[in-house]
């Protein structure tokens, strides 16, 4: 989240500054910017760094020693188990980025085209955001009684007689943690490609029509190239969320699945907190290293 | 979050009796005068003592009872098991009173932050279960494994760092309530008898038990499923070589693998939910949760099982910097702890006090014989806070006290190659 929130930031800033009179010259555009400076460092900076400090100190139950030792890193990445889970989470990204960009953008494309007034719009997508009115751990447990081995999907499924035993699968798996995070993430994607696709001059479309493009040629050709800063937003969203999340996999899989958060997190309820600093410095670098590779190919400054 | 929202309540408590002030006193010093034996002195020189702990025993209830009897205005914080240990060790100063469990002694006290209590000064040592002095219940009982309280209960002398073998004058920490674990089952979906822990294993509940997701404890009750299963025969249980904890942990993979396992839970009410919803059939429980399935009006035993069960335990240290009246207010507040109210609450939320003979006088004839005997119950059988807990006509589960305490396979433990486990576990659960 703290990423996706920088990013954002910067490009909202600069404009800013550049109003300034000039009189006061480069100083101003400094003053200006100490605010923003001085929330990003002690709320982000300073405390990454602390993490990073920690993760080189050494631990037993109770205490933590200030030192320099690599052994919570060699711990980390040496461990199976480690690569396990990363490679698991990376999957639960992948997965529900795929499913949440889909229904997003199907979503976004609904209210942005077909929806014609502009109360209407705004009415459906204040409907969209009705859910997150409760917290997201109500909205995924309520996911257990509707799935659960005597659950309402498996009771109406067996009282219709489609089938004579209770799907097991539907809950305590992998499939009940994407679907749990499909429903939970979804409106990050919705939100911004709604965005972006508003912003599309209809008489961009109009002229493609006329020029004899077909309805597929302008979606492919029109519609998705001017969506993708939007989609590009809505991936950092959702990649930065099921990357860090720990609380959906450890209620939908019944803890069975694993996810990295959830490592971190038993690390530190074992109050291991330099292996929990190594943990998180590696996921941070990973996360980063993804959202540059989305920045990479989509240009959100640009095509804002 | 319940744990917070208790603490919360707990200052809110201290600070409401402090609000009204020289009332609540002057009632507070009626009221012991009213009981006898204590001294009015704490009324008139007001003193607070911080307790932290693991919560069980954390009662708001005990706070309002203590102001009341004693004036000693008590601020509870609870904590999980292993930020005990930590804040026992690193913050000494930030409390007077530890309420710990005996293995989270085992690691704090050598640190030094614990002072012994000189056993003279204990009002009620005598009355205190042989279980926390000698490890024997009865003087024919077998000694369990794990961290067996006794093993940990005494000191040579007031400064030593080192555990005592046997009975000494200087006692550790004063026992205040333990219980005994098994598995719980749901009666009318099991479908037969179960009488030991290797049925959870048995290929008729895949998919439909559970675990408990908490290393140190987890590990335990693998232990007793793998010892019963006949699979391994371990020196103890308590304290695992690597190569036991590779070879449970590998029995664990192995079952996980096949789907044995529904789901594993972490939290009391996860546990309660899986039970309930019926997910799961037979699970590692603890009793307050077999209650609460019960309460909803679902059948649910706590079984008792033939290999006997991992018992846990916990008592009061005194803070190693308390001198002086602080002192004197934590001897006064211990002896009242083990005169009886408390042990007859205790007692009569399914737990036990440590000092029996004091509850009993505080519990009526009926409770006594359904909590303590293990007789039929006469009358319905009430919680402390009044909802019916069991008709009449029940039995407790596991029968009487020395039924059930006499019957301990194992305490709950530390390990010398703790780390070791935990990253094993950390490893049965990715897997």
């Amino acid at each position: 989240m703290a990423v996706a929130d920088q990013s954002i930031a910067v490009p909202t800033s600069k404009p800013k500054t550049r109003k300034t009179p000039l009189s006061f010259g480069r100083l101003a555009s400094y003053l200006q910017s100490i605010p923003l400076c001085l929330i990003l460092g002690f709320f982000l900076l300073l405390p990454i760094l602390l993490l990073v400090f920690v993760s080189f100190w050494d631990y037993d139950f109770a205490r933590m020693y200030p030192g320099f030792v690599f052994t919570n890193y060699v711990e980390t990445l040496g461990s199976w188990v480690t690569w396990k889970t990363y490679l698991n989470t990376l999957k639960f990204a992948a997965i529900v980025w795929a499913l949440t960009l889909f229904i997003g953008f199907w979503v976004a494309y609904f209210l942005a085209f077909h929806v014609r007034s502009a109360t209407m719009q705004m009415v459906l997508f204040l409907v969209c955001t009705v859910p997150f009115l409760t917290s997201n751990i109500i909205r995924m447990i309520s996911w257990i009684p509707v799935l659960g081995r005597n659950g309402l999907v498996n009771s109406t499924l067996v009282e219709m007689g489609v089938i004579s035993q209770p799907i097991e699968w539907l809950l305590y798996s992998d499939f009940a943690v994407v679907l749990a995070m499909v429903h939970l993430f979804t409106l990050f994607m919705v939100t911004p490609i709604f965005n972006t696709l508003m912003r599309i001059d209809r008489s961009l479309i109009e002229a493609a029509r006329d020029a004899g493009a077909s309805a597929w040629q302008i979606m492919w050709n029109v519609i998705l190239p001017l969506a993708k800063p939007g989609m590009a937003i809505g991936t950092i969203f959702v990649v930065t969320l099921v990357m860090a999340d720990f609380s959906t996999v450890q209620v939908m899989s019944g803890g069975q699945s694993a996810s990295v958060a959830l490592m971190m997190k038993n690390q530190m309820s074992l109050l291991q907190y330099p292996a929990a600093a190594a943990n998180a410095v590696v996921l941070l670098v990973l996360v980063l290293l993804l959202v540059g590779g989305i920045l990479r190919i989509v240009d959100i400054r640009k095509e804002l | 979050m319940t744990e917070s929202s208790k603490t919360a309540k707990a200052a809110m408590i201290s600070r409401r009796s402090m609000l009204k002030g020289a009332a609540a006193l002057a009632g507070a010093a009626a009221g012991a005068g009213a009981l006898g034996g204590f001294p009015t002195v704490w009324a008139q020189n007001p003193i607070t003592l911080r307790q932290f702990g693991t919560g069980v025993s954390n009662l708001n209830a005990i706070a309002e009872k203590c102001k009341a009897d004693l004036g000693i205005t008590l601020e509870m914080t609870a904590t999980d098991s292993d930020a005990a240990a930590q804040r026992a060790v690193t913050q000494p100063d930030s409390y007077d009173i530890a309420d710990i469990e005996y293995w989270i002694l085992k690691k704090v006290y050598p640190t030094g932050v614990i002072q012994p209590m000189d056993v003279t000064k204990l009002k009620y040592y005598d009355k205190i279960v042989p279980l926390f002095k000698t490890g024997k219940l009865t003087p024919d009982s077998v000694i369990a494994q794990g961290t067996a309280p006794h093993t940990v209960g005494y000191v040579d002398a007031p400064d030593s760092k080192e555990f005592a073998k046997a009975e000494t004058g200087f006692f550790t920490m004063v026992p205040t309530i333990y219980n005994a674990d098994t598995l719980g089952i749901r009666p009318d979906l099991v479908g037969r008898e179960i009488t030991t822990w290797a049925d959870i294993m048995d290929p008729a509940f895949k998919g439909k038990t559970s675990i408990l997701n908490i290393p140190s404890i987890g590990i335990m009750d693998a232990a007793m499923i793998m010892e019963a299963m006949g699979n391994i025969k371990y020196a103890d249980k308590g304290n695992m070589t690597k190569a036991e904890i590779d070879a449970t942990i590998d029995f664990l993979i192995k079952a996980k693998q096949d789907g044995q396992f529904r789901a594993f839970w972490k939290s009391f009410d996860e546990s309660v939910n899986l039970m309930a919803s019926g997910e799961v059939v037979i699970q590692s429980m603890w009793s307050p949760a077999v209650a609460a399935v019960r309460s909803k009006g679902i059948a649910c035993k706590y079984q008792p099982l033939k290999e006997g069960y991992r018992s846990w335990g916990g008592g009061l240290g005194l803070a190693a910097h308390l001198s002086g009246a602080q002192l004197d207010a934590a001897y006064e507040y211990i002896n009242w702890y083990t005169s009886g109210w408390v042990g007859g609450y205790l007692n009569r939320q399914g737990y036990y006090s440590a000092a029996m003979d004091t509850a009993k006088e505080y519990m009526s004839e009926d409770e006594w014989g359904f909590w303590i005997e293990g007789k039929a119950a006469v009358g319905d059988i009430l919680s402390p806070d009044g909802a019916v807990m069991e008709k009449a006509g029940a039995v407790r589960d596991g029968g009487s006290f020395l039924e059930r305490m006499g019957h301990v396979a194992c305490w709950n433990s530390v390990m010398d190659e703790d780390r070791y486990m935990v990253t094993r576990w950390n490893e049965f659960i990715a897997a």
